[in-house]
C-alpha cells in the first residue's frame, strides 16, 4: 500500500513535469494515434490507449479519470444525491530494448459498485497491471508480472472513457471479478491473414482463494477473492491459475472472443499434510463486438459461465453455477463538427443486462433458484473528442434472492440517473 | 452545421426534462402492507438501535468471523428473509426427545442438528434411536408482541377452553429456562420451578433474548456471552473447544434482540372488503378463532409502542394436540409429540411472495397451500377443520380470501 501511494506519487511528479513541459513546447508531446473503435483485438486494449510521447524518450505515458454524480433510489428510499470520483489511474509504458516493453498501470478506484470489495475497504491505490512483454515472434512473445487475466472483454478493455455508461457491467464486476489481476507469467501472438486477425493469449498466474464461497455476500462470489492481496505472493491452493484466450477478427463481421480461467481455489493443504480435497473454478466466457457499417451503430456483448465445486454439506446459497453479461449498443447520431468540436459526436446508447447468481435447483424442493437480477440502461452521451465523454445513464433495474422474493433489503426495484464524465488525459 | 448543433441541443434539452421528471422514473416506496420489515414507532434513539440491528440480522457470517463449524445458515435473514416465512431450503432438523422428560441426546449433539458443515470437518449424523422433526422458519414480525403478552392472559385462554364442546384444549407449554435469562416480572412459574414459554414451534422458548442466543448458536454455531460454546460433532473425537470471546457481540446481540422486538405487526389487507368480513365470521363460526385467537392484548413493556396494545396475531402461544397425522415422535418442554404451538396467521397471504411463488405451511412445510393446512389439522381441531370441508363453496372463498388478507 505505502509503495503503491510511494510509487504513484513519483509517477504524478514526472507526469506533472511531463505536463509542463508540454506548456512550453507541446510539439515535445504526441498523443499516439488512437480510436477505439478501430481494428485491434480487446486483448491488446491495455495496449492501444492514448500515450503521451516525451519526445525522442523512450517513454511514454497517459491515464484516465471517471468521477459522476448519480441519484439512485431502491425501492422507494434513496441516500440522496452522490458525487463520486471512482477511479484515476495512471500508465507508463516504455519500450527498453526494440522488442522489449514495459507498461505499467495504477490506479487509485473508489467504486463500492464496480469493485464491491472497496464497501467496506474504502478507496484504493493499486497495482493494476505491471508486465514485461519480449517479442520472440510475433506468434510468440512471452509476458511476466502483475497481468490483467484475459478473461472475457470487459476485464481488458475496462477504461471508463471507452464507454458510453458510467457504471461497470454487473455481471463482469459482481459475478466475474472485475479488473481480475494477478501475478504470472504467459504467452501471447497475434497473425493477420487479409482482412482476419488472429491473437491468442495464455499465461499462469496466482489465483482464486476460499473467500468465493465464504463471504460477506452470502453467495458464491469470485470478486471476494480480490480483497485477497496474498495472491500476489502466493496462490491459495499451491497451484497455478490458468487462463486463456483466443480471439478472431474480420473487418466485415467484427470480434468473437472465447476465453476461460480455471483454477483450484481452496487451500487444501498445510505444509505438505491434505487437509481437503481439492477444489475448481471453472469460467468461461464469450465475448463479441461488431460496427454495423453505414449506420455505424456499436454493439458490444459478453456472456460467462461459471462453474464452483462447492464443498458437500454447504449452504445452498453457495451456488455451483452463475451465468451473467450484458449486451451495449452504441449508436452514433450526429458527428463531426459539433459546437465547435473538430471530431465530436452524439451518441445513443442502450445496455441490457442479466445475472443469475444461483443456478440451478433447491435440493429440498427441486424448484428454481433465482438470486437473479436484470437491468436495462438507455444512455445519452456526448464524446467532443473521442478520448473525451460525458454520459448521462438511466438504470432500471430488478433483483430476486435466492427465492425468488422481491421484497426486503437490497432486492426489488431500483432505478437511478447518473451523470458522468471520463477522459483519457 | 446548424442542424447539427440543433440536434445537440434539443438532445440535451431532452436529457435535461427526463432529469427533472426524475421522481416519475423511481420506484416508488413499498406499500407498508406489503413488508414486514418496518419498526414500530421508535424514538430518533431508538430507531438507530434497530437499524443496526436490522443490519446485524441480514449480515451474512462467514468462517473468518465465526460461522461454524457446524451450523445451518448462514445469517439469521437466509431463514428469515423479510422477516416473514421461511423457505424449505434452510429447514433445520431438531432430535431428541420423545416426551416430556427431557431430550436424552443432548451428549450426541441434540437438541439440533447441523446439517452443513466448513469443509473439512466431518458431517454430523442423527444418532441412532433419535426421533426427530423438522422445523422450517416462523414468521418473526411482531414478535415483541408476543412477548410482551403477560402469562396471566396465556393462563385465562388456556382455561377458557375448559368446556370447549369442540374438543379444544390447550395448555401452555411449561418449560425449565436458562440461568442466563431473567424471568419476566409479572412472569408466573409453575411450582416445579417450570416457566410458561411461547416461542418456537413447540412453544419451548422463554422469550426473545434465549431465542436469539440459541438461533446463534444452533443455526449458525456462532457463540455469544450467553452460549459460550459452539455445537459439536459427537462423531468427531475432538471435544468442543473452550470458549473464546464471543463471536457475536453483546451489542450486536442486543440490537438483535431489539430488532425482532420492535418489528411491526403485519397490516391486514382490504380488512374493509365485504368478502373478508364475510370469511372472518365463518372463521369464528367454525371454531378456527378458539385456537387462532383474533385479539391479544399486551402488559406493561419499557418500549412505548409496544406497552399494552391490542393486536391480532391468531394464535393464543398454548400448544394443542393436532392428531397422529402431525405427532412426529418429537418435541420439547412440556408438551407431547402431537402437540403444536398455535401457528400465527398473520403475514400469512404475504407468505407465497417470500416462498418462491407457493406455500410451504405448518411446522415443516408439508403443506402447499391454506386449504392443505386446514386439512392436516386433527386432533382438538379435527371438528373445526371438518366444519371447514363441509362449508359452501361460497364461504370457503370468503374464509380463504380472508385468511390471505392477513
Ligand atoms: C436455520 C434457519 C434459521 C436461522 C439462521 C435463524 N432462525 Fe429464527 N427460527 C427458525 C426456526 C426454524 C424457528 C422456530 C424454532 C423453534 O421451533 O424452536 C425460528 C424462530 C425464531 C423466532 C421466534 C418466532 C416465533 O414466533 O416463535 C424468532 C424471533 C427468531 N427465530 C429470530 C431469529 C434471529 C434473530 C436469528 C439470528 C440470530 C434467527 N432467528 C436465525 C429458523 C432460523
Ligand atoms: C385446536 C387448535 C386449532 C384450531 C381449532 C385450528 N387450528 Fe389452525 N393451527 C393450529 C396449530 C397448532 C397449527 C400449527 C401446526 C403445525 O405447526 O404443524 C395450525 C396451523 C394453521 C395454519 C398454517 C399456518 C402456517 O403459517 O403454517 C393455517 C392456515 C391454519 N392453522 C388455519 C386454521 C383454520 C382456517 C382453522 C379453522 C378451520 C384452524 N386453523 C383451526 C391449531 C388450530
Amino acid at each position: 500500500m505505502k509503495i503503491a501511494l510511494s510509487f504513484s506519487l513519483l509517477l504524478f511528479f514526472i507526469f506533472s513535469f511531463c505536463r509542463s513541459n508540454a506548456q512550453i513546447d507541446s510539439s515535445l508531446l504526441k498523443i499516439s494515434s488512437q480510436d477505439s473503435a478501430k481494428a485491434g483485438l480487446t486483448m491488446d486494449a491495455i495496449y492501444e490507449r492514448p500515450f503521451l510521447k516525451l519526445g525522442k524518450l523512450p517513454v511514454s505515458i497517459g491515464g484516465y479519470v471517471e468521477s459522476n454524480w448519480q441519484y439512485v433510489s431502491h425501492s422507494g428510499t434513496t441516500v440522496g444525491h452522490q458525487f463520486q470520483f471512482r477511479r484515476f489511474s495512471l500508465f507508463v509504458a516504455s519500450t527498453i530494448a526494440k522488442r522489449i516493453k514495459f507498461l505499467s498501470e495504477i490506479e487509485y478506484e473508489n467504486d463500492p459498485q464496480g469493485d464491491p470489495d472497496q464497501a467496506s475497504a474504502g478507496g484504493e491505490f493499486e497495482m493494476e497491471y505491471a508486465a514485461l512483454d519480449i517479442e520472440l515472434h510475433p506468434l510468440l512473445n512471452l509476458r511476466g508480472g502483475i497481468i490483467v487475466n484475459p478473461i472475457g472483454a470487459f476485464n481488458q478493455n475496462h477504461d471508463g472513457p471507452k464507454w458510453e455508461f458510467t457504471d461497470r457491467p454487473i455481471a463482469m464486476t459482481q459475478m466475474l471479478p472485475g479488473t481480475w489481476n494477478n501475478t504470472g507469467f504467459g504467452i501471447y501472438g497475434k497473425q493477420y491473414i487479409n482482412d482476419w486477425m488472429f491473437g491468442y493469449e495464455f499465461y499462469l498466474t496466482g489465483g482464486f482463494n476460499d473467500l468465493i464461497i465464504d463471504n460477506p455476500e452470502g453467495k458464491t462470489f469470485l470478486p471476494a477473492a480480490k480483497s485477497n492481496t496474498g495472491r500476489f505472493t502466493s496462490s491459495a491452493s499451491g497451484e497455478p491459475l490458468y487462463s486463456g484466450k483466443i480471439s478472431v477478427r474480420n473487418e466485415k463481421i467484427g470480434e468473437l472472443g472465447l476465453s476461460f480461467m480455471s483454477d483450484v481455489y481452496n487451500t487444501w493443504q498445510v505444509q505438505g499434510t491434505t487437509i481437503d480435497n481439492k477444489r475448481k473454478v471453472n469460467v468461461f466466457d464469450i465475448d463479441f463486438n461488431t460496427k454495423i457499417p453505414k449506420l455505424n451503430t456499436n454493439i458490444v456483448t459478453e456472456w460467462a459461465w461459471v462453474n464452483v465445486q462447492v464443498p458437500p454439506n454447504y449452504s445452498e446459497q453457495y451456488a455451483q453455477k452463475q451465468f451473467g453479461g450484458f449486451i451495449d449498443v452504441v449508436q452514433p447520431i450526429v458527428s463531426g463538427k459539433i459546437l465547435g468540436w473538430e471530431n465530436a459526436t452524439l451518441n445513443i446508447a442502450l445496455r441490457g443486462e442479466y445475472v443469475d447468481w444461483n443456478v440451478g435447483h433447491f435440493q429440498s424442493t427441486g424448484k428454481r433458484m433465482y438470486n437473479e437480477l436484470w437491468s436495462v440502461m438507455p444512455a445519452i452521451s456526448f464524446r467532443p473528442t473521442p478520448q473525451t465523454v460525458l454520459r448521462f445513464n438511466y438504470r432500471h433495474q430488478m433483483q430476486r434472492d435466492i427465492t425468488g422474493n422481491t421484497i426486503g433489503d437490497n432486492i426489488g426495484s431500483t432505478a437511478g440517473f447518473s451523470l458522468g464524465l471520463s477522459t483519457y488525459f | 452545421m446548424k442542424k447539427k448543433t440543433t440536434i445537440v441541443m434539443s438532445a440535451m434539452i431532452v436529457g435535461a426534462s427526463i432529469f427533472a421528471a426524475c421522481s416519475k422514473l423511481l420506484p416508488s416506496a413499498i406499500d407498508p402492507q406489503n413488508g414486514l420489515s418496518s419498526p414500530v414507532d421508535l424514538s430518533n434513539a431508538q430507531n438507530v438501535l434497530f437499524a443496526h440491528g436490522n443490519d446485524v440480522f441480514f449480515a451474512n457470517r462467514t468462517a473468518a468471523n465465526g460461522l461454524g463449524p457446524y451450523f445451518v445458515a448462514i445469517s439469521c435473514g437466509s431463514c428469515h428473509a423479510s422477516d416473514n416465512r421461511g423457505h424449505p431450503f434452510t429447514m433445520l432438523t431438531r432430535f431428541g426427545q420423545s416426551d416430556t422428560t427431557g431430550n436424552k441426546f443432548l451428549n450426541k449433539g441434540g437438541p439440533q442438528l447441523q446439517n452443513n458443515n466448513l469443509p473439512g470437518y466431518l458431517p454430523q449424523q442423527m444418532p441412532p434411536g433419535a426421533t426427530s422433526s423438522r422445523f422450517i422458519a416462523p414468521i418473526t414480525a411482531g414478535s415483541g408482541f408476543l412477548e410482551a403478552v403477560p402469562d396471566s392472559a396465556i393462563l385465562a385462554m388456556a382455561a377458557s377452553n375448559a368446556n370447549n364442546a369442540d374438543g379444544v384444549r390447550g395448555h401452555p407449554n411449561y418449560n425449565s429456562i436458562p440461568s442466563y435469562i431473567t424471568p419476566f416480572a409479572n412472569a408466573i412459574p409453575r411450582g416445579d420451578g417450570k416457566y410458561i414459554c411461547r416461542f418456537g414451534r413447540k412453544a419451548s422458548t422463554y422469550n426473545l433474548v434465549q431465542q436469539v442466543a440459541s438461533a446463534y448458536n444452533h443455526d449458525m454455531g456462532i457463540t455469544s456471552s450467553y452460549m459460550p460454546f459452539n455445537p459439536y460433532n459427537y462423531l468427531d473425537q475432538t471435544l468442543p473447544a473452550l470458549p473464546s470471546s464471543p463471536e457475536v457481540s453483546d451489542d450486536d446481540f442486543n440490537a438483535v434482540v431489539f430488532y425482532v422486538q420492535c418489528l411491526q405487526t403485519p397490516i391486514q389487507r382490504n380488512a374493509n372488503d365485504p368478502t373478508v368480513q364475510h370469511g372472518n365470521q365463518v372463521f369464528n363460526q367454525i371454531g378456527c378463532e378458539t385456537c387462532h385467537k383474533q385479539a391479544l392484548t399486551t402488559g406493561y413493556s419499557p418500549i412505548d409502542a409496544l406497552s399494552y396494545q391490542t393486536f391480532s396475531p391468531f394464535t393464543d402461544l398454548l400448544v394443542h394436540d393436532m392428531g397422529a397425522g402431525l405427532d412426529d415422535g418429537y418435541t420439547e418442554g412440556n408438551a407431547l409429540t402431537t402437540e403444536w404451538r398455535t401457528a400465527p396467521l398473520w403475514g400469512l397471504g404475504l407468505a407465497p411472495g417470500v416462498q418462491g411463488g407457493t406455500y410451504y405451511l405448518m411446522h415443516d412445510g408439508r403443506a402447499r397451500s391454506i386449504e392443505q393446512a386446514i386439512q392436516m389439522h386433527g386432533g382438538e381441531a379435527a371438528t373445526s377443520a371438518g366444519r371447514f370441508n363441509n362449508l359452501s363453496n361460497e364461504d370457503k372463498s370468503a374464509l380463504l380470501t380472508f385468511l390471505k388478507s392477513l
